[in-house]
């Protein structure tokens, strides 16, 4: 057996219409799936040109967590506790600041030339972590 | 009521933020509290309430942390790296350092070596010498 992809990641997100408009909008991803289930709205999203990795973007509430644990999810997820935390790459960090300065993204932290690359902190309108890094080639 | 503590979360975390990303800004309580879009005693009240410390002593220990990287990843002397994160004098500084860390800056750096160099070099190099 060997596993050969990481194919889907998930993060909590409160309002799946406010998250289309920040992780497409702004951050210029593009709708994988959109598709009403019934009982929840299955909702990914993926960079340009590169589907086979998507993220959903999950609401959470009933029926999968019962109201109270919904609650605590909100909470900890706008306390900026929660997991949710994406790592992505460009070619130019500093340009791709630039962008998202210009759309009003909130900046955690600056673009830092690091011995890895460059790489700076935003957070979605959520509470989530993203970090998107422009990386040296190894060895 | 849930709704509303989200909002007051979300503002907090973008005062944290904040700290986080500006720490060697002269940020005070009301510059940090316009942020969060309420008044400096409920600023204080309300972070305390959702992180657990005070915004100050927030503030501190991300300014001595990025001290102790200052000290152990450059070369920059002492008063220098205390002003560059963001201390306005040197006494507060190495106080509040000390507090937290529960040594000098000059201790703590004397006791580290650089990372991200061969761990072979770094012992070779940091290793107190017996001659000359």
């Amino acid at each position: 057996m060997t596993m050969n992809a990481i194919s889907r990641s998930q993060i909590y997100v409160l309002d799946q219409d406010e998250a289309l408009d920040f992780y497409v909008g702004k951050l210029g991803m593009e709708v994988n799936t959109d598709a009403d289930l019934g009982f929840m709205r299955w909702l990914t999203v993926n960079l340009p040109g590169d589907p086979e990795r998507e993220i959903l973007l999950e609401k959470p509430g009933p029926p999968a967590l019962d109201p109270a644990t919904a609650e605590q999810v909100r909470e900890l997820l706008t306390k900026g506790a929660l997991g949710g935390y994406l790592f992505m790459t460009t070619d130019d960090a500093r340009k791709t600041y630039e962008d998202l300065v210009g759309k009003g993204v909130e900046i955690t932290d600056e673009p830092t030339e690091r011995p890895y690359g460059i790489d700076f902190g935003i957070r979605d309108p959520f509470g989530n972590k993203i970090r998107i890094g422009q990386m040296f080639p190894r060895g | 009521m849930s709704r509303a503590v989200e909002e007051s979360n979300r503002a907090m975390l973008r005062a944290r933020d904040a700290m986080d990303r500006a720490y060697a800004q002269p940020l005070d309580i009301p510059a940090l509290a316009r942020i969060a879009h309420v008044s400096s005693a409920h600023f204080i009240r309300t972070y305390r309430a959702t992180f657990g410390e005070t915004p100050h002593r927030y503030l501190q220990r991300r300014r001595v942390e990025r001290a102790m990287y200052l000290l152990t990843q450059t070369d920059r002397d002492v008063t220098d790296i205390c002003f560059a994160v963001g201390f306005a004098s040197l006494g507060t500084f190495s106080r509040t350092f000390h507090r937290i860390v529960g040594e000098s800056p000059t201790a703590y750096r004397r006791g580290r070596a650089p990372a991200d160099v061969p761990t072979c070099f770094a012992r070779a190099w940091t290793r107190p010498s017996s001659f000359g």
